[in-house]
């Protein structure tokens, strides 16, 4: 079926020409660079589809653009009087048999793909000692943050998805408050994340995402959520099977690894202590529940606050003032943590010098 | 009674409409205030390109944006695109198929001002602590969460003014199936006319499960209803489902008229019958049946699994195959003809590529893989403007100016009118073209800023730019209006001079009472054939000069309509404010006792008598 | 049309209801607004299946314990019955009997008026055992599909009221008589729902 497909590209050259006229966008985050098995069958049947269209305006605009030119009024003339004709069998047949010929040809791929990428049976599959085979992420939409559990693994993370490179990896995906919806532009499309119920898909990462030049693959919430909808993102980090499997280590030895280093560090989980831990659990190994985003991976983040760039003030900005950088969120404001003040430049110093700390990658 | 118009003082003329009940005067209120409300939509819509010209900006902030973008959709959806159709339905139906009047003129009245008051409590949302902020499609649990008043204007605006659109639409339907003259049969009704039909047949099976959606959400954020609340059983679901069975239907609903309106002007400035009229009205009918079926295409990302998004992704497709028929009768009609340029058919060219354009990209996202990309980006933002502008907006723009000189006896400016089709034209491609591209790079919509390191900052600016292309077409387009209007030309009968239908026929300006004598309908394209036999009045009667029934004017409808909006306000603050339930009722009174008052007096209208009519030209020929 | 001219049975037309443009304008646009009505309640029985027996964990409300048959089938046959006697009010139009006619309308809306007088028994008997408005997504949607329907009820009443009333001296003629029918076929839709409530929701609900 796909060799079917790719025989279409060539009848879609021309528009894939004007795609890559204005250029394919960036590679961790455009659907035209696919770095999956899902987002490729994807971007096989828009070749197909754009193909077919392609055909489709071609025709139409040699007919209008003939008749525009041979049948205008100062060509004809002023008094010429048209024959009244009433129509044509023949061609009204013609051009409703040629669109239905089209279209079954676009209808036979776009079953079969529906049905292969709503395969989740390998989630279920165990291997002799009953240990799930494929690595399956519990994935929880929060007003603008990211969960993701892997209950198999008895870890938990949160804003940065982890995935090992070239295998199935399963979601199950469900929103805290309302709904959200999951989306990798380069690795697929997405799913709505439903506030009554798990949707089930998967995805394949077939790139290394240390390849990008971002080092991440940027990730999306797609579906209108409250104001910081637009700032609801997340990244991915795509790791060899290998690599992944030493993450998973030491995400479950984070609890212990997470000591401070330095004096700054340790006033600063002092402060953590008394104000932050309420919600924020700073151990890779658990469950999915969390109040706010889990921080055992803090250190190793790409981003702060799922958007800023990744700098020491970047995460004074944010602590000091969450609802100015993400209106709508739940994160409490400094205020209502200290006493009705903001944290003084040492504090927030030393907050973030905590916070860098935590680290399961270095 | 004297039938010659005299000069009205200012209150006169405000009370005259006010009470009327022609439909030749609610088809000007339509165009007001639904041109009113495209104004609005359109200031909106250009706050959101300049906040998105570049990235990271701050121009709107990320709760206030979601407010007009949210009041930008459901403005020009419900509020500018609709009652514009209407007004041209009102103007032009009942004089194409020979006809006095709608079937039930006070109920046409009734509809308006359902629609208007709705229209202005939703916008009152502005004044009043904050607009509807969950998307025009206002999905559930955002829109359940949504704090403040916002959605309540959102659920009850809608509820009335969608009652307003029920009512027009059986009023069409009545008056189509019942009062067509003397031989106008079902197969000789123009374009225009089958439209309206099947569009009024959408809107009454399309409108109640949008009127149940919207009472479920006022149940469970005034009255503590629990359809939406997950946590008690309920299930948000429910609102994605009845909104799109609304929702799809409601797209034909806009865009079968609007294809009316280029069926008839295409014909008559190429000088030729519409080519394949009986194909032309199957695939319209057949349009109208295939949108019910489609509606779950919306939510091939909801999770409602393989098989049904395989089904409602082939069944999509389908609907390709009669507009794909229509596409190319439009362009056989042209060819061997005599092409005019005029404003309206240069909308009329205009519209076939555009239409074309996102009609293709329709069946991309039919194919439901793709979709999972596609959906809720900005490749979904293009799709959609390219059908409802390329479609619709140059449908209305188009029969502003075709329709003008039948309903004010003058013509607008046509050097003008081109000017402004082609900032349009080039503003509207420029705008949209490139955020199918600006949603294949991964750009999510209803986002209030994005960041610079993604790529799609040089797209964003490029639209932005465009959209200024647009509002400048909008603005010569009202300053052609008001010089048209101080001018005051007047044009006659068949201004065009290549009509064919029998709303061209009628004397202007058009007398009250429409058709003097009922006309005798000899075939397809009455007035062509009466010209082309060289009769100069215009038209073949079926009947001698008679007495003419007329229904009296009346000031009930607007005090009906004005008793939901009071009683809006009541529901809105219920919990809330002491003084929310007896306003509910105080409302509700004022509506039903008005209703109640109509129904207790008989109300059997007026004779316009048979000696006066033979006395009065009824404009001139 | 000429409200003073008199008609004897003979003369009456046979359908009078649609004897005039403005009737059959009624006739054809109330058929369609009935059609407008049933994919309302289309709708409403749709969101009520989708969210029956649904609530809080634990809810012990449940379609199977909450329903008394007994009760429902005596509305029903109430309403059932005032759908026949509002057929001989119809009857009685077109026989331009108008006397007999108000007297069976009398008793379809005595009929009317007992159903409803159930029914809102049967609310109250539910809100006092808990089952409130809010207390679940079930009793949300279960009130809200059947309390629709007694709203049309209500509407009915009232509407069937007040042709009574403002006729009542006038007698019948060509103007009024396509109002009684329309409101005789609103009458008989509302039936025609109900019976669908009692099906669906009542019967599948007591007995699965």
């Amino acid at each position: 079926m796909i060799k079917g497909i790719k025989k279409w590209r060539l009848f879609s050259l021309l528009a894939a020409l004007t795609v890559f006229l204005s250029g394919c966008g960036e590679e961790y985050i455009s659907t035209l660079t696919p770095a999956g098995q899902v987002a490729s069958d994807q971007l096989d049947l828009m070749y197909l589809s754009t193909g077919i269209m392609v055909l489709v305006i071609i025709v139409v605009m040699i007919v209008y653009i003939l008749t525009i030119v041979k049948f205008r009024r100062s060509k004809v003339g002023e008094n010429m009087m048209p024959k009244q004709v009433e129509g044509s069998h023949t061609l009204e047949l013609i051009w409703t048999i040629i669109p239905i010929v089209l279209l079954l040809i676009l209808t036979v791929p776009t079953v079969v793909v529906t049905y292969n990428l709503a395969d989740v049976s390998g989630m279920d599959k165990k291997d002799e000692e009953g240990n799930a085979t494929a690595v399956t992420v519990n994935v929880k939409a929060n007003l603008y943050w990211w969960e993701f559990e892997y209950p198999d693994l008895g870890i938990v993370t949160a804003q940065e998805l982890v995935v090992p490179t070239d295998e199935k990896v399963y979601f199950n995906l469900i929103a805290a408050d309302v709904k959200h919806s999951f989306w990798i532009p380069a690795v697929g499309g997405k799913l709505d994340t439903n506030v009554e119920n798990v949707n089930t898909f998967y995805l394949e990462f077939d790139k290394p995402s240390n390849e990008l030049e971002t080092g991440v693959f940027y990730g999306k919430c797609a579906e209108l959520c409250g104001p910081s909808h637009a700032l609801m993102d997340f990244k991915v980090k795509s790791l060899e099977r290998t690599e992944f499997n030493e993450w998973v280590t030491n995400m479950k030895d984070s609890a212990e690894a997470q000591a401070p280093q330095g004096d700054l560090a340790l006033q600063g989980q002092e402060i953590f202590a008394t104000s932050c831990i309420a919600c924020h659990a700073i151990s890779g190994e658990g469950s999915t529940g969390g109040v706010g985003p889990n921080l055992a991976t803090f250190g190793d983040r790409n981003r702060v606050a799922g958007y800023m760039d990744y700098t020491e003030d970047n995460i004074k900005k944010w602590i000091n003032d969450p609802e100015e950088y993400k209106p709508g969120n739940l994160m409490p404001q400094p205020e209502d943590l200290n006493d009705g003040k903001k944290y003084t430049e040492q504090e927030l110093s030393a907050l973030a010098e905590y916070l860098m700390g935590l680290s399961v990658e270095k | 009674m004297s039938l010659i118009a005299e000069k009205k003082s200012f209150g006169a003329v405000l009370w005259d409409y006010l009470t009327t009940v022609d439909h030749k005067k609610i088809a000007i209120l339509y165009l007001i205030a639904g041109g009113i409300f495209f104004i609005i939509g359109g200031i909106e819509a250009m706050l959101i390109r300049i906040q998105l010209a570049v990235p990271d900006n701050d121009f709107v902030a990320a709760g206030l944006y979601n407010q007009i973008l949210t009041m930008h959709g459901t403005t020009m959806i419900f509020l500018a695109a609709m009652p514009l159709l209407f007004a041209f339905m009102n103007a032009v139906v009942p004089l194409q198929i020979g006809a006095r009047d709608v079937a039930f003129p006070f109920l046409n009245s009734l509809g308006f001002w359902m629609f208007f008051f709705g229209g202005i409590f939703l916008n009152l949302s502005w004044f009043m602590g904050g607009a509807p902020d969950a998307g025009w499609t206002s999905y559930a649990s955002l829109s359940i969460a949504s704090p403040g008043h916002g959605i309540d204007f959102y659920a009850l605006g809608l509820q009335i003014s969608g009652g307003g659109t029920l009512i027009a639409g059986i009023n069409f339907l009545v008056t189509i199936i019942n009062m067509r003259a003397p031989g106008m049969t079902y197969m000789r009704m123009p374009l225009f006319t089958w439209s309206t039909f099947v569009a009024s047949a959408l809107v009454l099976f399309a409108f109640p499960p949008l009127t149940v959606g919207l009472f479920l959400m006022i149940f469970d954020r005034m009255f503590s209803g629990n359809f939406f609340n997950h946590l008690l059983g309920g299930n948000t679901i429910i609102w994605e489902h009845l909104f799109w069975i609304f929702g799809h239907p409601e797209v034909y609903i806009l865009a079968l008229p609007a294809f009316g309106i280029f069926s008839e002007i295409i014909p008559t400035f190429a000088r030729k019958r519409l080519f394949g009229y009986s194909a032309m009205v199957f695939a319209t009918v057949l349009i109208g049946f295939l949108g019910f079926m489609v509606w779950a295409h919306h939510m091939f990302t909801t999770g409602m699994g393989a098989t049904a998004n395989a089904i409602f992704a082939v069944a999509t497709m389908a609907i390709a195959v009669p507009t794909g028929v229509k596409i190319f009768n439009w362009l056989l009609t042209m060819w061997g003809g005599n092409v005019k340029f005029t404003t309206p058919m240069l909308y009329a060219l205009g519209f076939i590529p555009s239409f074309v354009a996102g009609g293709v990209t329709g069946v991309m996202q039919a194919s439901a893989p793709l979709d999972y990309q596609l959906h809720d980006t900005y490749f979904i933002v293009a799709h959609f403007h390219y059908v409802i502008i390329g479609g619709v907006v140059f449908g209305l723009l188009a029969g502003l100016h075709f329709y003008w000189p039948l309903m004010f006896n003058t013509m607008l400016n046509e050097t003008l009118g081109k000017i402004t089709f082609w900032l349009f034209f080039i503003g509207f491609h420029a705008t949209f073209f490139i955020q199918h591209f600006l949603g294949l790079l991964g750009m999510p919509r209803r986002v209030f800023t994005y960041g610079a390191d993604q790529g799609w900052d040089l797209f964003n600016l490029i639209s932005s730019y465009g959209a200024i292309f647009m509002a400048v077409a909008v603005v010569v387009l009202v300053a052609n209006i008001i010089m048209t209007i101080a001018k005051n030309q007047p044009v006659g009968r068949d201004p065009w001079e290549d009509g064919r239908t029998l709303e061209w026929a009628i004397p202007q300006p058009v007398p009250f009472y429409n058709f003097k004598q009922t006309p005798l309908v000899r075939g397809l394209d009455t007035y062509w054939i009466e010209k082309q036999e060289g009769n100069k009045e215009g038209m073949t009667y079926a009947e001698p000069v008679m007495d003419i029934h007329m229904p009296n004017n009346s000031i009930i409808p607007f005090i009906m309509a004005f008793g939901l909006f009071v009683g809006a306000f009541g529901a809105l603050f219920n919990g809330e404010k002491a003084w929310a339930v007896p306003v509910l009722i105080l409302g509700l009174l004022i509506t039903f006792i008005s209703m109640g008052a109509r129904s207790l007096k008989d109300d059997l209208g007026y004779h316009i008598h048979k000696e006066d009519l033979l006395n009065d030209k009824g404009g001139k020929h | 049309m000429d409200l003073n001219s008199k008609y004897t049975p003979q003369s009456w037309p046979e359908h009078p209801e649609q004897a005039t443009l403005e009737g059959k304008n009624k006739f054809v646009g109330f058929w369609l607004f009935l059609g407008g009505e049933t994919v309302l309640f289309a709708s409403l029985f749709a969101t009520y299946l989708a969210l029956k027996n649904k609530g809080p964990s634990g809810m012990e409300f449940t379609t199977q314990g909450l329903f008394e048959l007994p009760l429902v089938f005596i509305m029903t046959m109430l309403l059932l019955t005032s759908s026949l006697t509002s057929v001989y009010a119809m009857y009685h139009m077109r026989n331009y009997n108008f006397k007999a006619m108000q007297a069976w309308l009398m008793i379809t809306v005595l009929l009317g008026a007992a159903f409803l007088g159930f029914e809102i028994y049967e609310f109250n008997h539910y809100v006092h055992l808990g089952f409130t408005y809010d207390q679940s997504a079930f009793s949300t949607a279960f009130f809200t599909l059947v309390g629709t329907h007694g709203l049309h009820v209500l509407i009915g009443l009232g509407w069937i009221i007040l042709l009574m009333i403002r006729n009542a001296k006038r007698g019948l003629n060509l103007y009024n008589a396509p109002k009684y029918y329309v409101a005789s076929l609103y009458w008989h839709f509302i039936d025609v729902v109900w019976v669908f409530i009692f099906t669906v929701v009542y019967l599948m609900g007591a007995l699965e």
